[in-house]
């Protein structure tokens, strides 16, 4: 991958506003007496596509929702830009976009008023304006025909195109997308990573995924970390995940179907 | 122990969200499509049933008022009963119960859903704050409508005890007599006493409605619990609050 320029080029005014950072140091939480991340440490660069990945109930999309101030740590930090993300004025400095697991659209409204919702609600521009901004982000990602749908009529490939529209009309400078290509097919899957990486490449938002999907960290991933039992056990290039040298990476990565000893026995005994 | 706190940690979330929604009165007027659009589901849809249980409490009221009073020779007193009764007690509180069952289980289902399937979190991410969109709307429609409500509660209520008192064989009242005990017996201050309870309980109502709906956590099945959990807990709420702002009011 390319070096990013540190600036979001505005798809749609064409103005520049800077990418940022997201640090995160010593991060621990716990739900009751169970510990689901355990002292995170990393930091994502300005313009960059991060790759987090990890067996289901690492801790991924826990750690992503603290990065967008969902949760509150238990111990340790979590700052976007250097403001804490867990403060409500974070959000109103800097423009985080999440595009949750499941779309979140708003299911009583239209695709076009999900994505209308934010610069109506922010007063960014009047309704012509924001028609504008609206059909331009439908058109990146082939959905013009389905402005009047209602999420209820879209597809799940659709679904998350129309979260990825509403994200990019809130011009984000951090995008988060929480597992994108789950419950897709392998070549709508392999869609949604291509537009990942050309809204990065286009409009350099800094950009975190969560995903399982090893196709979509190799390919556009700048960097990856692998979350195993709330740990950070891997933090580096995709190239160095060709040939991990930890044994539970490698498996994880590049699992082996063993019909002799399968692992649900292992796990039993 | 368990319960207990349960109980505090609501009415203390409550309280914070009747004042969270307080400091967004301001943009009221940008809201002003949804206050519209509530005012007609709490106003509007509520009309209907409202009015058909008004006119058979205060007939039923009539009714019984009757039977009871013709053995004394006091039925002359029934206008003043009926118009007392519906004004004072009746009108406000069948009115809070019609806007729990109706309308704040609605808005519970609605907002317990949003929040099961992460429409709340993505309003958040938006920063745009839940509250302001969801609740403030709801609570100044309540505010306008539930008065309203009561009103017209009343006059179908009076109206109905007027049809039964004629046409009883053993009440066999005037209109313009039984409305005449009406007016007699009762005082601006019934009426308006009436309205401040009826805008009480529809704040309740509605504020409980919202905050056990944006704080269900779950799947479908927390989601019916939550609406049956808005519905007793605004019921019980009417009573208890009936209790204390009559008390207050006297």
């Amino acid at each position: 991958m390319a070096t990013a320029p540190d600036v979001t080029r505005n798809p749609f005014t064409q103005t520049e506003s800077p990418a940022v950072g997201v640090t995160i140091e010593n991060l621990s939480k716990s739900f009751g007496t169970f510990e689901v991340l355990k002292d995170i440490s990393f930091a994502v660069k300005p313009g960059e596509i991060f790759v987090l990945m990890g067996p289901s109930g690492s801790g991924k999309s826990v750690l992503l929702k603290h990065i967008v101030g969902l949760e509150m740590p238990t111990a340790g930090k979590v700052t976007v830009d250097r403001r804490d993300a867990a403060a409500e004025e974070t959000r109103e400095h800097v423009r985080m976009a999440l595009v949750f697991q499941a779309g979140a659209l708003f299911n009583s409204i239209s695709v076009y008023d999900n994505l209308a919702l934010y610069p109506r609600e922010h007063r960014i521009g009047n309704e012509a304006s924001i028609r504008e901004k609206v059909m331009h982000a439908l058109q990146i990602l082939s959905l013009e025909n389905a402005a009047q749908k209602f999420p209820s009529e879209l597809s799940g490939g659709m679904k998350k195109r129309v979260a990825i529209a509403r994200a990019l009309v809130m011009e984000p400078q951090l995008m988060l997308y929480d597992e994108p290509t789950s419950e897709l097919d392998p070549v709508m899957g392999a869609t949604i990573s291509e537009i990942i990486a050309t809204l990065k490449d286009q409009y350099h938002v800094t950009t975190i995924v969560v995903s399982h999907d090893r196709d979509l960290a190799l390919n556009i991933a700048d960097r990856v970390g692998i979350l195993m039992g709330g740990r950070l056990v891997f933090l580096g290039p995709p190239s160095e995940l060709h040939e991990p040298k930890d044994p539970k990476v490698a498996d994880f990565l590049h699992p082996k179907i063993d019909l002799q000893n399968p692992r649900f026995k292992q796990l039993e005994t | 122990m368990r319960q207990l706190n349960n109980i505090l940690e609501g009415f203390g979330s409550t309280i914070l969200l009747l004042f969270r929604s307080i400091g967004y009165l301001p943009s009221l007027p940008r809201q002003f499509g949804r206050f519209v659009e509530q005012c007609y589901l709490i106003g509007y849809t509520t009309l209907p049933i409202v009015a058909i249980l008004s006119f058979f409490i205060g007939s039923v009221l009539a009714l019984q008022a009757g039977y009871s009073m013709q053995n004394f020779g006091a039925k002359q007193f029934i206008g003043s009963l009926v118009g007392l009764s519906m004004a004072r007690e009746l009108g406000p509180v069948m009115v809070a119960i019609l806007l729990a069952g109706r309308v704040g289980s609605a808005i519970t289902a609605e907002l317990a859903s949003m929040k099961v399937y992460q429409e709340i979190d993505a309003l958040v991410t938006m920063n745009i704050p839940p509250v302001r969109m969801l609740v403030m709307p709801r609570l100044a429609a309540a505010v306008v409508m539930v008065p309203v409500l009561a009103i017209i509660a009343n006059l179908v209520g009076w109206f109905g005890g007027a049809i039964v008192s004629k046409y009883t064989n053993f009440i066999s009242i005037d209109p313009p007599a039984y409305f005449a005990a009406l007016r007699r017996f009762m005082e601006f201050k019934d009426v308006a006493n009436g309205l401040i309870k009826a805008e009480v309980f529809g704040l309740g109502v509605v504020l409980v409605c919202c905050n056990i709906g944006l704080n269900t956590r779950g799947g479908p099945r927390e989601i019916g619990a939550s609406v049956t959990r808005a519905v007793v807990t605004s019921l019980i709420l009417i009573l208890v609050l009936d209790y204390f702002v009559t008390k207050a009011l006297m």
